[in-house]
């Protein structure tokens, strides 16, 4: 191929780049559609769930969720439980790992689904218990099999209340479901 | 009235305005007035056309990258430009302790005056210019050039490592494409038979890239280099020399360099579009179109015809080693250049008074002569090219060697 053949193929590749639609997204009017197992900054906590073992408290690597309970509540479900009276979520330092979502054996916390919650401030980047009790409940579903198995996507679907999010109503797979879906699907 | 403004379109209408309303004896003020209108209503329209261009590149880069470029200040934004220069005018005018305040000081307006200098014998409509020198072109050599010592003085006043390092290449750069960039206009020279930017637009019956399609490769490559645009801008090589000669330069004076460099591509394609595209002329040829637009909206067409074509490389072109930007002017621009220059010659020997046949006929010879030459010459280069080739040797480490 002689000398400078390639610079008039490359000329020609930007040429018909320029005619194309443009591929990046302008983003405070359009956005990237999100997966619904998007692990958001917003938790979604189930207070009805609850039952203030702390045990998201216990597994989250930075420490950074304070839960101080007192005795006396009483929970919808089960009867009686402690009360919580704290339960901060220290945005600043979380790497939305999800181990507290693992960890909560009674599916109450669930990670979110938004990614929009820039500050001027560090202390505007605590959730307080307020706001997790009276924020919309849109939860991820990373690791909640339970809500992806009903096709549930956070980003289009309704707010879902705390009997929905459980995973007690969840029929274990049978072994022939499990083969239909590990062996012949693939 | 001088014999500059006596033909000129730009200058008479406001010049006899003024005459009329002062005395008789008062007629140099009118002169001088009229003249500095001139100059201040040009050099302005030259600066917006530098943020229009500025706006076009970043736009059309975008373009060219699938993505949008800046589209937030002002409608489709088009304010984008003076966004920049505000946020460069606010900033603080940074001098190093290392650099020299004389020539530090001096470099951003010996980048731009030559800019503005140029401007002044490039006619951009039919009677409308400010000067008809009749050794324009040289004038315009020369005037270039001046640039080169502006990128020295920026470079070695800063006292920075990497801008002297940009300001020797630059050097370099340009003071070798200075070579191509003559040779290649001695072509147009010769067939339009004078130096005058004015008399050679009058000369091209047909557009001078038709028959100079060689010479138009040549200066269009080392006007190029002598812009700093893509493909030749070793001298701010970000990737290496973080910004090249302008590395500790910040504010005002930034803003100016930018400004100097924007402008002279502007000026630069006004000089192509006059050498080559029949400057201010409808550029379809001998056809005699009726006059359908203005010929200040032709020149500028073509002005933005060239712009896009520029930007359109620097969207492809990879920066080049300084090693192949020498090779480039001295192996291939430079014979290309002396074979225009000689084929042209000989052929304005035959056909010193060409009829419209022959001007074809030329035109004929021209590209074959284009066309064998620029493959000869790739393929002599890929024959030529040498592989780089490592050698590696193994080194026991021992003390000593440590």
């Amino acid at each position: 191929m002689p000398y400078g053949l390639g610079i008039a193929k490359g000329m020609m590749v930007t040429l018909k780049n320029l005619i194309r639609p443009h591929q990046t997204i302008q983003y405070p009017e359009e956005r990237v559609v999100q997966h619904p197992r998007f692990r958001g900054e917003d938790f979604v906590w189930y207070e009805e769930r609850c039952t203030g073992c702390a045990s998201c408290a216990k597994f989250c690597p930075l420490g950074i969720i304070r839960i101080e309970t007192k005795p006396g509540g009483q929970q919808t479900a089960e009867g009686e439980k402690y009360e919580l009276e704290v339960f901060d979520i220290e945005l600043a330092r979380c790497m939305f790992c999800g181990l507290c979502v693992e960890a909560c054996p009674y599916d109450a916390l669930h990670m979110g689904s938004g990614f929009e919650r820039g500050s001027y401030r560090r202390t505007d980047l605590v959730i307080p218990i307020e706001e997790l009790r009276t924020a919309p409940k849109r939860p991820s579903t990373w690791f909640r099999p339970q809500l992806e198995d009903k096709g549930y996507n956070p980003f289009t679907g309704d707010t879902l209340s705390w009997l929905e999010v459980g995973r007690e109503n969840q029929v274990s797979p049978t072994y022939s479901d499990m083969q239909e879906r590990w062996v012949n699907k693939r | 009235m001088g014999p500059v403004l006596s033909e000129n379109a730009l200058y008479r209408p406001l010049y006899s305005f003024l005459d009329g309303l002062l005395p008789e004896s008062l007629d140099w003020v009118a002169y001088f007035l009229t003249g500095f209108a001139i100059v201040f209503l040009l050099v302005n329209v030259l600066l917006i056309f530098a943020s229009v261009f500025v706006f076009m590149l970043r736009r059309l880069l975008g373009l060219f990258q699938t993505r949008l470029g800046p589209n937030r200040v002002g409608p489709f934004g088009i304010l984008q430009p003076f966004a920049d220069l505000l946020k460069l005018l606010l900033k603080e005018d940074v001098r190093p302790r290392e650099a020299d305040p004389l020539l530090f000081t001096i470099a951003p307006v010996l980048m731009v005056a030559p800019v503005f200098i140029i401007l002044a014998v490039v006619p951009f409509g039919r009677n409308s210019f400010l000067a008809d020198l009749n050794i324009a072109v040289l004038f315009f050599i020369g005037v270039t050039t001046v640039s080169t010592l502006a990128v020295f003085l920026a470079g070695w006043g800063s006292g920075n490592r990497y801008a002297l390092i940009g300001a020797v290449r630059a050097v370099a750069q340009l003071v070798s494409y200075e070579v191509p960039m003559v040779l290649s206009l001695v072509g147009v020279l010769l067939l339009a038979g004078t130096m005058s930017l004015v008399g050679v637009v009058e000369a091209q019956r047909i557009p001078f890239i038709l028959l100079q399609p060689l010479g138009f490769f040549v200066f269009l490559m080392a006007a190029s280099a002598e812009m700093n645009w893509t493909p030749f801008d070793l001298l701010e090589a970000e990737s290496e020399l973080t910004a090249g000669f302008h590395t500790e330069y910040s504010g005002t004076k930034f803003s100016l360099l930018q400004l100097g460099e924007f402008a002279s591509v502007i000026v630069l394609s006004g000089s192509i579009s006059t050498l080559f595209l029949r400057g201010w002329e409808n550029p379809f040829g001998p056809l005699s179109w009726p006059e359908v637009l203005p010929s200040h909206i032709w020149f500028i067409a073509k002005i933005f015809a060239v712009l896009f074509l520029l930007i359109w490389v620097r969207a492809t072109i990879v920066r080049l080693r300084i090693d192949q930007v020498m090779a480039f002017a001295w192996i291939v621009l430079f014979p290309l250049a002396i074979i225009n220059m000689f084929v042209t010659a000989g052929l304005v020997v035959a056909w010193p008074e060409p009829t419209t046949a022959q001007l074809w006929m030329m035109v004929a010879v021209n590209w074959v002569v284009a066309i064998v030459s620029i493959v000869g010459i790739s393929f002599l280069m890929e024959k030529n090219r040498k592989v780089p080739t490592t050698t590696v040797r193994l080194v026991k480490v021992t003390p000593e060697v440590r």
